[in-house]
């Protein structure tokens, strides 16, 4: 990949705040047109790297460009290339969503605000709502407010930090059409998310941060096979029927956890190996309350990238 | 092209700024409706109890109520200054290609155009009320240019105090302390009654010379070493408060 291809390039970031490192050297790049999730826990320096990507902060060291063009050094250039969407909601709450988006068309300096706005509303699915305060809208709505402004003056780059948190089930999977529509559209997406499953389902490339390391990068195929596959939990309804099947799924490496009567298996995730489960549990006669399959967490995949580093370095 | 640009995002910010204010009723209730309560109070009520001597006390008191205006009208930039800068509201203008400057501008630009109008408001019913200045055109010039000083330095009071306020509540209480400031001085009565510690306080504070100053210009007094104390009083505070929340403001958005 050639770098007239990248969006985003960054190399050896650091920043520190008083005495402590959020950033200890942190390298990557985005591909233009791509959508890129940066996930990583709370605190784990991820809005750090998106303020100093939107020139609002310095970095101690280390360079970051956007479409070519240093942040610190041409940062008035930079500032017309991309748009940020902030973890709270900044439209006003007093103006109307329409009153919003063209105040956001006027600050950009854009002709004809009015019918941006307009175009805006539509293509958000606001245009009902458009005359009337923000302090009325939902949260769901809010963000989606949010985004239209952030688009406004056709920017290349736009950047979401945490784009989702907050959000209830439904509102998010809108949220994520409307980022898929809008990454479709050609413009680059970096987005940052605390959700694998988020990441998972709207980036091209994720990349892990940990204690101000990227500790993994690839697409999302890549980074599930050196992830754990998570775990199948089975619940019984008494504790005789638990130490049954803890016995009959000893070669599954099973832990009984007799407090809440369930089983935990780890799994390879193949279809095989659960059929051959189940139906070595059908075939004992042992009656399965409930059956779920549990995708492995941030801190599962911390864990087993931190792991599987130590014991590389071993 | 670079003032055009500034000029034209400091029209669309205060805008924004002056629409949140015309359309909170608590804030023209706030800064309109009290400070007029607060004259009608002291006249009708407290107002035959006074001795301003040849003064009449509508005459007297006016200069004070219109500083009281201004002190709790700035608390309401203070507020939204705060809330802008905790919500991520600057942050995001930041981000933007827009004139730097014009962020606090309309902030400023839009609490100078609001407190202007609050200040006719005042002097309208004040004129109903009986107050009858015998200022000639100069008084009048010179009283205005020192009510719009204190306006512009009591905005920039309040743009340092939202900026350094940790909290939405704390970035108003700077304004109860200008509104003590009113209360110990010659505002709304005559010092000389006054226990000595407190008088001797109320003669050297910058709100006496300003008051006095305006008082005596719109009776038909002439300029003299009051006036010039309430011009350097308040361009001193307008200079200290100024360079202080530009600080502050770099500080608070650790901006390059």
């Amino acid at each position: 990949m050639k770098p007239d291809n990248w969006a985003i390039e960054v190399i050896d970031l650091k920043k520190s705040y008083k005495n402590v490192e959020v950033l200890r050297g942190v390298n990557f790049t985005v591909q233009k047109g791509s959508t890129f999730a940066l996930l990583g826990s709370n605190g784990a320096g991820k809005t750090t790297i998106i303020k100093i990507l939107a020139t609002l902060l310095q970095p101690d060291s280390g360079s970051a460009k956007i479409n070519g063009v240093d942040v610190t050094k041409q940062p008035e250039h930079v500032r017309k290339e991309i748009s940020l969407t902030g973890q709270s909601v900044t439209a006003d709450y007093i103006l109307t969503g329409r009153e919003n988006l063209r105040m956001m068309a006027k600050l950009r300096h854009l002709p004809a605000p009015d019918k941006q706005a307009e175009e805006l509303l539509r293509r958000f699915d606001l245009l009902d709502a458009a005359d009337r305060r923000i302090s009325t809208y939902s949260g769901g709505m809010c963000r989606r407010l949010d985004l239209a402004m952030s688009l406004l003056g056709n920017p290349s780059v736009v950047f979401l930090d945490e784009p989702t948190t907050g959000l209830d089930p439904q509102a998010r999977i809108a949220m994520w059409d409307m980022i898929k529509e809008l990454a479709r559209s050609g413009v680059t997406v970096f987005l940052t998310t605390q959700y694998l499953e988020e990441a998972d389902h709207l980036a091209d490339q994720i990349a892990i941060l940990h204690e101000g390391h990227i500790v993994a990068t690839g697409s999302p195929a890549e980074l599930k096979n050196r992830l754990p596959r998570g775990h199948i939990e089975l619940r019984f309804d008494n504790e005789t029927t638990l130490n049954q099947a803890r016995d009959l799924l000893k070669e599954f490496n099973a832990t009984a956890d007799s407090n809440n009567l369930t089983l935990s298996v780890m799994t390879d995730g193949s279809t095989r190996q659960m059929m051959r489960l189940l139906t070595k549990a059908a075939e004992a006669d042992i009656e399965i309350a409930e059956f779920s399959q549990k995708l492995p967490t941030l801190e599962d995949v911390f864990l087993a990238i931190v792991t599987s580093k130590k014991e590389d370095s071993k | 092209m670079k003032l055009i640009h500034f000029l034209g995002d400091t029209a669309v910010m205060s805008g924004r700024v002056i629409r949140h204010s015309t359309r909170s009723i608590d804030t023209i209730i706030t800064v309109i409706a009290m400070p007029i309560m607060i004259m009608l109070l002291f006249v009708y009520i407290f107002g035959g109890a006074m001795n301003t001597g040849d003064v009449s006390y509508i005459n007297y008191i006016l200069p004070g109520i219109l500083l009281f205006c201004i002190a709790s009208g700035v608390a309401y930039s203070s507020l939204r200054i705060n809330n802008d800068l905790t919500k991520g509201v600057f942050e995001r203008f930041h981000s933007m290609p827009i004139a730097k400057a014009s962020i606090l501008g309309g902030h400023v630009v839009a609490s100078l155009v609001f407190n202007v109008v609050s200040l006719l408001a005042i002097f309208l019913v004040a004129f109903g009320m009986g107050f009858r200045p015998q200022a000639d055109v100069l008084g009048w010039v010179l009283a205005i240019v020192i009510l719009l000083l204190s306006v512009l330095a009591f905005i920039w009071i309040a743009v340092t105090f939202g900026l350094l306020a940790k909290s939405y509540e704390g970035a108003g209480v700077f304004s109860y302390i200008l509104m003590l400031l009113l209360f110990v001085s010659s505002a709304f009565a005559p010092t000389d009654s006054m226990p000595a510690v407190i008088r001797v306080f109320a003669k050297y504070q910058p709100m006496t010379p300003l008051i006095e100053s305006i008082r005596s210009l719109l009776l038909g007094g002439t300029a003299d070493k009051t006036t010039l104390s309430a011009v350097l009083w308040s361009l001193a505070i307008l200079g200290i408060f100024c360079a202080s929340a530009m600080r502050v403001y770099k500080r608070r958005m650790k901006y390059t």
